[in-house]
């Protein structure tokens, strides 16, 4: 059936109530019951729940073959839990049939793609499939397609019960021996997290593996110890000095300040950039540039942030100490700095929960009371979809993480990218896959020009109003094909080897197999 | 022109390309590796025998190494790499004439 964003998606993924997208806002207002895990009554005293290993945890907890196990990625590159989990699972307790329901993927999982092609592991559910296990997984070996969902479309799923977790595994840098659990005061320190906390509520078991346990009550925490049935210490959790392969700096590329500043002056022209403005950026280089032209305006104008949403770096960090912004509503932290900030701010710099942040499945999620973000494009098209998941080349490389979550919410939603890389065509005819579709997408900031979506005539006025020069998309991207040439289409097999669904938990796309251009 | 010996143009920089030509005997030969083959593999192999066949090349074992180089820099590269199998490439070069 062809959906919304004119993608085919096969009938036999039509089942159980699943629909094709149907445009945004489709399934507002539907009520809904909410899913709840099979829990356990500890009436007994019990002095600690601390137990020797992982695997002694996971026995506590019942894994068995053919279970969905789930990880949370606040440590990125830096993460050692999911490897360590599952190397146990796998290799000392011969278990099978495995699925792994994680918030991201990413190099520092590479293990995984070895238990995929060995069949051990037959489903992935993530935002983000990169490095070996997109490699994998575009290739084939998964058994099952995988799943892939953004960061509000996760905590959706598990609350709606699509997603049903078996047992959690929390990583987790403090933990008192009962497992009120956080992201600070530990050797090894992630900051917020954001990503775990619907697992802690809706899993029928829940771990926090720890290397630095700490006196009871290690509160307050974003992990309550009346979700969690076992504790387990061990050497590290993980290396924060990976979570951002830098720290996050302004970046001094010309085009990319000249994008941000063009970014910044869009913003300006708005009627929504007024004192106690909310805004969210990514950690790319032009859309964190936008931090710096955007304080010129704010000081200018005497306008400051009410708050600030999602993933923080120092950057934003920064601009609060400036005073310039109210709260920082934080569900991950991107560098060091942002995690100390984190900590040493518990009046004004809050965790919350991904749900909180971003779910399409609760009376209200934060991204709803946006007034702007600011986004990074793989491709964008000329409906203005918009992809962040996969390659032109047609294999898994990205997230849609909270890209389409915040752009359904926000009142405008900018998207900034050079128009060409090398010889790929950013701003294309038709994107590899829709992650997010155009309906959501507003202003198009490129180093060629501007563009903004006719359905939003409005901000068209307020650019020409403010003098601001813009074009259609199609120019820029017949500009685009004209420096780099006509791409051909890629080609595909039948086999379906991702399923991406939207937001509201309709089918937005599917990935296939890719067929190699053979000459 | 005739491949005389073994040359090589361009480096594996992002959005280049390395081109390498050897005297061949069996018309064109022609290997392509490119990080945008999906998508551009077709019209660089176009681009590369029609640069061949402007400069009269009819029997050549080619290499190309495609970094994502745009066509204008593609069609440098295999000009120069024939020329320098000829040493041509010091002066002389015909611009305006076989060179465009």
């Amino acid at each position: 059936m062809i959906n919304a964003v004119g993608r085919d998606i096969p009938d036999e993924l039509l089942k159980d109530g699943k629909e094709v997208y149907q445009g945004k806002y489709h399934m507002d207002g539907k009520p809904f019951k909410k899913a709840g895990p099979v829990t356990i009554r500890h009436e007994k005293p019990q002095e600690s729940k601390v137990v020797a290993s992982i695997r002694e945890a996971c026995e506590q907890c019942g894994a068995h073959d053919g279970m969905t196990v789930s990880f949370h990625h606040a440590f990125r590159n830096g993460d050692y839990v999911t490897s360590m989990v599952m190397k146990v699972l796998i290799e000392d307790m011969g278990l099978k049939d495995l699925t792994v329901a994680t918030t991201s993927l990413g190099s520092a999982q590479d293990l995984l793609a070895d238990y995929i092609e060995q069949g051990k592991i037959i489903g992935i559910q993530s935002s983000g499939v990169r490095g070996r296990i997109g490699e994998v997984i575009s290739a084939g070996k998964l058994k099952t397609p995988a799943i892939i969902r953004s960061h509000g479309g996760r905590p959706r799923a598990i609350e709606t019960g699509e997603l049903h977790i078996d047992i959690s595994f929390i990583a987790a840098s403090t933990s008192d021996d009962y497992g009120n659990a956080k992201g600070t005061g530990g050797k090894h320190n992630c900051g917020a997290m954001g990503y775990a906390v619907a697992d802690s509520h809706y899993a029928d078991h829940v771990v926090v593996v720890t290397d630095t346990l700490v006196p009871f009550p290690n509160m307050p925490s974003p992990i309550s110890s009346i979700d969690v049935d076992a504790v387990v210490v061990v050497d590290a959790i993980g290396d924060p000095t990976k979570i951002g392969t830098k720290e996050a700096r302004i970046t001094q590329d010309p085009r990319n300040l000249m994008m941000a500043e063009n970014c910044a002056k869009v913003i300006a022209s708005t009627p929504y950039f007024k004192d106690g403005f909310s805004f969210q950026t990514g950690v790319g280089g032009p859309s964190l540039a936008v931090n710096r032209f955007l304080e010129e305006y704010m000081v200018e104008q005497n306008i400051k942030m009410g708050f600030a949403l999602g993933g923080m770096g120092g950057n934003i960090c920064d601009l609060m100490d400036k005073g310039l912004v109210g709260k920082l509503l934080d569900t991950q932290d991107f560098d060091m700095k942002a995690i100390k900030h984190l900590e040493e701010h518990p009046d004004k710099h809050l965790e919350i929960s991904t749900s909180e942040y971003a779910s399409a499945a609760n009376k209200g999620a934060y991204v709803n009371k946006l007034d702007f973000v600011v986004l990074a494009a793989l491709e964008i098209d000329t409906d203005f979809n918009v992809n962040v998941l996969t390659g032109s080349d047609g294999v898994l490389r990205g997230a849609p993480g909270g890209h389409p979550d915040t752009a359904e919410g926000s009142k405008c939603c900018i998207i900034v990218t050079p128009l060409v890389r090398g010889r790929m065509a950013t701003v294309c005819k038709k994107v590899v896959t829709v992650t997010t579709p155009g309906d959501c997408v507003d202003v198009l900031v490129t180093d060629y020009g501007i563009a903004v979506n006719p359905r939003r005539q409005d901000l068209i006025e307020c650019l020409d109003k403010a003098g601001i020069e813009h074009t259609t998309i199609e120019a820029l991207q017949q500009k685009a094909y004209s420096l780099v040439g006509t791409p051909d289409d890629l080609e595909w097999e039948d086999k379906v080897i991702a399923v991406l669904e939207a937001r509201d938990g309709t089918i937005l796309d599917v990935i296939r197999k890719i067929k190699p251009l053979q000459l | 022109m005739e491949i005389q010996k073994a040359a090589i143009a361009g480096t594996l920089e992002s959005s280049d390309a390395q081109v390498t030509v050897m005297p061949g005997t069996n018309g064109i030969e022609l290997t392509l590796e490119s990080s945008v083959m999906n998508q551009y593999g077709r019209q660089i192999k176009a681009t590369v025998l029609s640069v061949l066949s402007g400069l009269g090349v009819k029997d050549a074992r080619v290499k190309v190494v495609d970094k994502g180089a745009l066509d204008c820099t593609l069609k440098a590269r295999v000009e120069c790499a024939v020329f320098r199998s000829n040493d041509m490439s010091a002066k002389n070069i015909p611009w305006g004439g076989v060179i465009k």
